[in-house]
């Protein structure tokens, strides 16, 4: 579930985010655009690209990749919201996903779970932790059974994790 | 092999023959070990003569779905007068299932030459490779390999300087089981929510944007070259039981188990065999409960039945389960079954798309009245409703995900009846393993 | 190789053109299929499962909304199997449904009642679930969603991303946590997104305007067109106490489809006015009577009979072809024509129709007028009436013109008195366009019919009966006035 990061936001105050179809960012999109023939099909790519620089499915991210590409922010939060990997809140600095579906699970998924909760300070899944550094949730299926239990920490995927094995993972995070 | 542990002398290596040798990855070592060798091969005997190997062979789709790869391929029209497509299925999300990941990290020109093959044979030029956004691993070294292979002319406007075109584009997913299914995953890549599609029209008539489009896993791409290098008649005989059920699978074996990993076996080898004599059997002291051969998508069976079962299409059909994507889940005598079976319909319920009101509703419903079960709240009449449901969820619906929702609660509730009666009789709740 | 298509549907044969889905066959051999996502004018989703059937040698059950008939196909809609599926169905979709019919404006149009009534089990076996809250969200401005009732049909997505081409909403989230969602910045201001609200089987997108307004078991329903523009939308007036609560489009293959725009289906407050002229009028010693219609046609004639050539007419465009014509032979007596004048908007197409569109001129009639020989000059005929032997003015206010010369006899025939009649000679009440039969022609030439939906108040009748009226008597004497 796409429940992370009920955090601090408040949308008023914050500082603007960039432009991400900008310069370079502008360059990348368009050698996405060549490899496919709808600009539609450049939306998933393109939304990575938002949450790359904003650090989550941003509604000014969102509004750029409607504009650019054509398409409705109606339409763009209609897949955005589909997609559990696409953030609708921002999160902490470091989103964690363990990985609790069933083969896991007799593995003792749930219990790196909660070594990630007691290890971070965060209350529980999906709220992002006091200090902004961590929000954990549970993920499904993140298709490396045999490495029971596998871990996305943002782009890093670690394998074989363990209850006893967090702590030290979460100190090298820091 | 059994990656990560050293082969078993049992295994046929194939496909998984480089897991774990990095050298392997880039492409002046895939090239030393035979690399393009069969792409080579192909542009020289022609498309038809490909084609035809490829079904001889009677490889099936490794996804799960287990259709053959070449009658898959001959739907494909020989006239073109739309652009043809060629997709890659790399969203591996069957739980219990990780043997794509590992072929596309270890062997990254393994599944581009495979792609190559198949469109070059299907009259596609354009090859998407659809990775789930959750392997940034493979994603890394696709792309890596991705740039290496248009570097050395592999692919390109020109590729293997025959003057014919091949690209190829990865596309990363973004968190959707069910964009493992063919045509939620064309809507995907068409940059839509992940809904799968009524059929007709099939991919091969109409498939992405309305192009003919050919979908194939990526063990089944990654087995193409040894096809076409060492023919589709070797790759038939490499079968032990049925004939139907030809070369060879990676069966990813998990759960509670000594030695979790990919192993890489004939069709039709015993089950009973990979699980005790290859995986090392259950962890000490604990015995065997239950198995789902398949990925969690596929039928129970009990310790009894998995004793009796052949690795292939038909014999695990044989056995009242199936074969699946060949993720073995292996639940010991520690596993909570009624748990284990309210977090697979939560996983469900979880990755509905949510078009279909049967699965929509229906896997949402699954999983509370197994939650109520688990908190002590259940009734001896929960089962039948939940067989029921299941019923009415078989069948119904435009994609399979309900139904597998359903064969898995119903299968746990016809094999291990007396564990959902202890949690209703019991009426507390018993701690989770 | 013939082009039509044999099958058996309920045990009825049916021949239907190759490439009909079953479900439309099913209804050329009058068997309704039961559906949700299905609409003939919408794009096929085949989603909310609710058309199953059982097709024999067939593995599974069908959807017949995406299904196209095979020859020789035995299909069965009530088979035990079939029913099943559809029991299960509406047993899935009220299991987080509020059953708020006693408040929902649907009840007594919703199709999820009519199928639960006539084939749904009784009770349900969810028991003590909690059911999935959402608050209700005003979608704007005239149209609220009650996600509590959705069933995610997502006809109204469908209908403004392929009919609209605006693509305003969407559907949002995963299986059950699934709702139609809008645009942050937006509402559903689009032309035509009124349409929303008819295609929404169930009470889950409703009307501000309509709401808790009626109950439709009391509604009369009386098949009408359109007023506001030259398109001449087919719809339905819905009436209760003789007011008209509510205009809904009425199906038209060649005109609207299935589809009418928000300002025809809102602008119906002025076919329920209450200052209306509820006699005739004629003026005697100064002061103006009501009379019968005996003594006010009598008066008209008498009027006309003095009056000098030529006669102008000052005419809307709202009137019917029949009011029209009669009114052109009258101003044809008197050596004379007349002409109209139409309110111009903004033109606002449908694009997934071809051809429709909320037109320009927002008027009914505009070409029934012309066909009638009103030109549409109306600045000359205005010009003219200052020295006209007579003006007669039909359902016209004339607000906005120079007042009529005092000594030009004015004869008015109309459904509210202006101030510009005040001083007319003859003035006659006539019936609304609701309360009369009659006819429009289309900006296609295109003349349609309409029916009386309610009574006229006090004496009014139609404008097309008081004219032939008044032609009747000119015509009975010897002498007609030149």
């Amino acid at each position: 579930m796409s429940q992370a990061g009920t955090g601090t936001h408040a949308p008023g105050d914050a500082p603007a985010l960039p432009k991400v179809f900008e310069g370079a960012g502008r360059r990348e999109l368009d050698a996405i655009l060549k490899q496919y023939p709808t600009k539609q099909a450049a939306l998933l790519p393109a939304l990575w690209m938002v949450q790359e620089k904003h650090g989550w499915a941003s509604p000014a991210g969102m509004a750029e990749v409607a504009e650019v590409l054509g398409l409705t922010v109606a339409y763009v939060k209609g897949v955005v919201t589909f997609y559990t990997m696409y953030h609708q809140h921002p999160v902490g600095k470091n989103f964690v996903q363990v990985c609790t579906t069933s083969p896991c699970s007799v593995c003792g998924a749930e219990g790196v779970v909660d070594a990630f909760l007691k290890a971070t300070g965060c209350k529980r899944m999906g709220e992002t932790s006091p200090d902004g550094l961590w929000t954990i949730v549970e993920a499904e299926c993140l298709g490396a059974c045999g490495f029971a239990t596998p871990v996305l920490i943002n782009d890093d995927f670690i394998e074989s994790v363990t209850a006893g094995s967090v702590p030290a993972l979460v100190a090298r995070y820091r | 092999m059994g990656y990560p542990h050293p082969s078993h002398p049992r295994e046929t290596v194939l496909v998984s023959r480089y897991f774990g040798d990095a050298a392997a990855r880039p492409y002046d070592g895939w090239v030393k070990r035979g690399g393009y060798q069969a792409l080579e091969h192909s542009l020289g005997i022609g498309r038809e003569k490909v084609i035809e190997e490829v079904k001889l062979s009677g490889v099936r789709g490794r996804g799960g779905a287990g259709f053959p790869a070449g009658v898959k391929w001959d739907f494909m029209p020989r006239e073109r007068t739309r652009p043809h497509y060629l997709v890659c299925n790399a969203d591996e999300g069957e739980p219990g299932t990780f043997k794509d990941r590992e072929i596309l990290r270890w062997t990254p020109h393994a599944v581009i030459e495979g792609c190559a093959i198949a469109a070059y044979a299907v009259q596609a030029e354009h090859i998407y490779i659809y990775i789930r956004g959750e392997f940034t691993e493979p994603l890394r070294v696709m792309r890596q390999a991705v740039d290496e292979a248009y570097a050395k002319g592999v692919l390109g406007d020109n590729a293997m300087g025959r003057g014919i075109r091949i690209d190829v584009t990865i596309h990363r997913g973004a968190g959707s089981y069910i964009c493992g299914e063919e045509t939620a995953l064309m809507n995907s890549i068409e940059g839509k929510r992940g809904n799968p599609r009524i059929r007709p029209p099939f991919p091969a008539a109409a498939g992405l944007w309305g192009c003919p489009t050919t979908i194939n896993n990526v063990e089944t791409m990654a087995a193409v070259p040894h096809i076409i290098l060492k023919g589709g008649a070797w790759y038939k005989g490499l079968a032990l039981s049925s004939p139907k059920s030809t070369g060879t699978k990676l069966f990813s074996v998990c759960g509670n188990i000594a030695r979790p990993g990919n192993y890489e076996v004939t069709m039709g080898f015993p089950l009973h065999d990979l699980l005790f004599d290859l995986a090392g059997g259950m962890p000490p002291g604990r015995r065997l409960k239950a198995v789902q051969p398949g990925g969690c998508s596929v039928p129970f069976i009990t310790a009894e039945e998995a004793a009796e079962t052949l690795l292939d299409y038909e014999g695990c059909l044989a056995k009242g389960t199936q074969l699946g994507s060949g993720g073995m889940i292996v639940y010991d005598d520690s596993a909570d079954i009624v748990h284990q079976v309210m977090r697979l319909a939560r996983f469900y319920a979880h990755e509905s798309c949510a078009q279909c009101t049967q699965c929509r509703e229906g896997t949402a419903w699954t999983t509370k009245i197994l939650q109520r079960i688990l908190h002590g709240e259940g009734r001896m009449e929960d089962l039948d409703l939940l067989v029921d449901l299941g019923d009415q969820m078989t069948g119904t619906t435009i994609c399979v995900l309900s139904d597998s929702c359903a064969v898995a609660v119903g299968s746990a509730i016809a094999k291990f009846r007396p564990d959902f009666e202890a949690y209703v009789r019991s009426g507390r709740a018993v701690a989770a393993v | 190789m013939s082009d039509l298509v044999k099958l058996t549907i309920e045990g009825r044969e049916v021949e239907a053109p190759r490439g009909t889905t079953i479900l439309e066959a099913a209804k050329l051999a009058g068997v309704l299929i039961p559906h949700y996502c299905y609409h003939p004018s919408l794009r096929i989703a085949g989603v909310c499962r609710m058309c199953l059937v059982e097709i024999e040698g067939w593995p599974k059950l069908a959807a017949s909304c995406a299904t196209t008939v095979v020859p020789g196909q035995v299909v069965h809609v009530s088979s035990k199997q079939a029913k099943a599926a559809r029991q299960g169905v509406l047993e899935f979709l009220l299991i987080n449904h509020p059953l708020d019919c006693p408040i929902c404006d649907q009840a007594g149009e919703c199709e999820l009642q009519d199928y639960v009534f006539q084939e749904g089990r009784s009770g349900t076996r969810y028991g003590a679930y909690a059911k999935r809250f959402n608050p209700v969200e005003d979608f704007g401005p005239d149209v609220l969603y009650v996600p509590n009732r959705c069933i995610l049909c997502t006809r109204c997505v469908r209908f403004m991303d392929h009919v609209a081409e605006e693509s305003v909403l969407n559907v949002s989230d995963r299986g059950d946590r699934a709702h139609i969602g809008i645009d942050a910045g937006r509402t559903l201001d689009h032309a035509w997104s009124g349409n929303v609200v008819d295609l929404c089987p169930v009470g889950s997108l409703i009307s501000k305007d309509f709401l808790h307004k009626a109950r439709v078991w009391d509604l009369d329903r009386t098949a009408s067109v359109c007023s506001g523009c030259t398109q001449g939308c087919n719809v339905v007036l819905e009436t209760r106490d003789n007011a008209v609560l509510r205009v809904r489009p009425r199906p038209n293959a060649e005109v609207n489809r299935h589809f009418i725009c928000d300002y025809g289906r809102f602008n119906y407050d002025w076919l329920n006015r209450a200052d209306r002229i509820e006699a005739p009028l004629v003026r005697e010693n100064g002061r103006v009577v009501p009379v019968d219609w005996d003594r006010a046609i009598e008066r008209t004639v008498d009027v006309l009979r003095s009056a000098k050539a030529p006669w102008v007419g000052l005419v809307s465009p709202g009137a019917s072809c029949e009011a029209l014509e009669a009114a052109a032979k009258l101003l044809a007596l008197g050596g004379g024509a007349g002409a109209f004048r139409v309110a111009e908007g903004e033109e606002a197409p449908l694009p997934g129709v071809p051809d429709l569109a909320l037109r320009k001129e927002r008027a009914p009639n505009v070409h029934g007028a012309v066909a009638a020989g009103f030109s549409r000059d109306w600045d000359r005929a205005v010009a003219d009436a200052r020295d006209a032997g007579l003006v007669f003015v039909l359902g016209e206010d004339l607000a906005g013109t120079q007042a009529l010369p005092p000594g030009v006899p004015l004869i008015y025939v109309g459904t509210v008195l202006p101030e510009s009649a005040r001083d007319a000679a003859v003035v006659l009440p006539c019936a609304n366009m609701a309360e009369e039969e009659g006819s429009f022609v289309n900006l296609r030439g295109l003349r349609q019919a309409y029916c009386q939906a309610k009574t006229p108040p006090g004496m009014a009748r139609p404008a097309g009966w008081v004219l032939e009226e008044v032609l009747a008597a000119l015509g009975a004497e010897a002498g007609v006035a030149a």
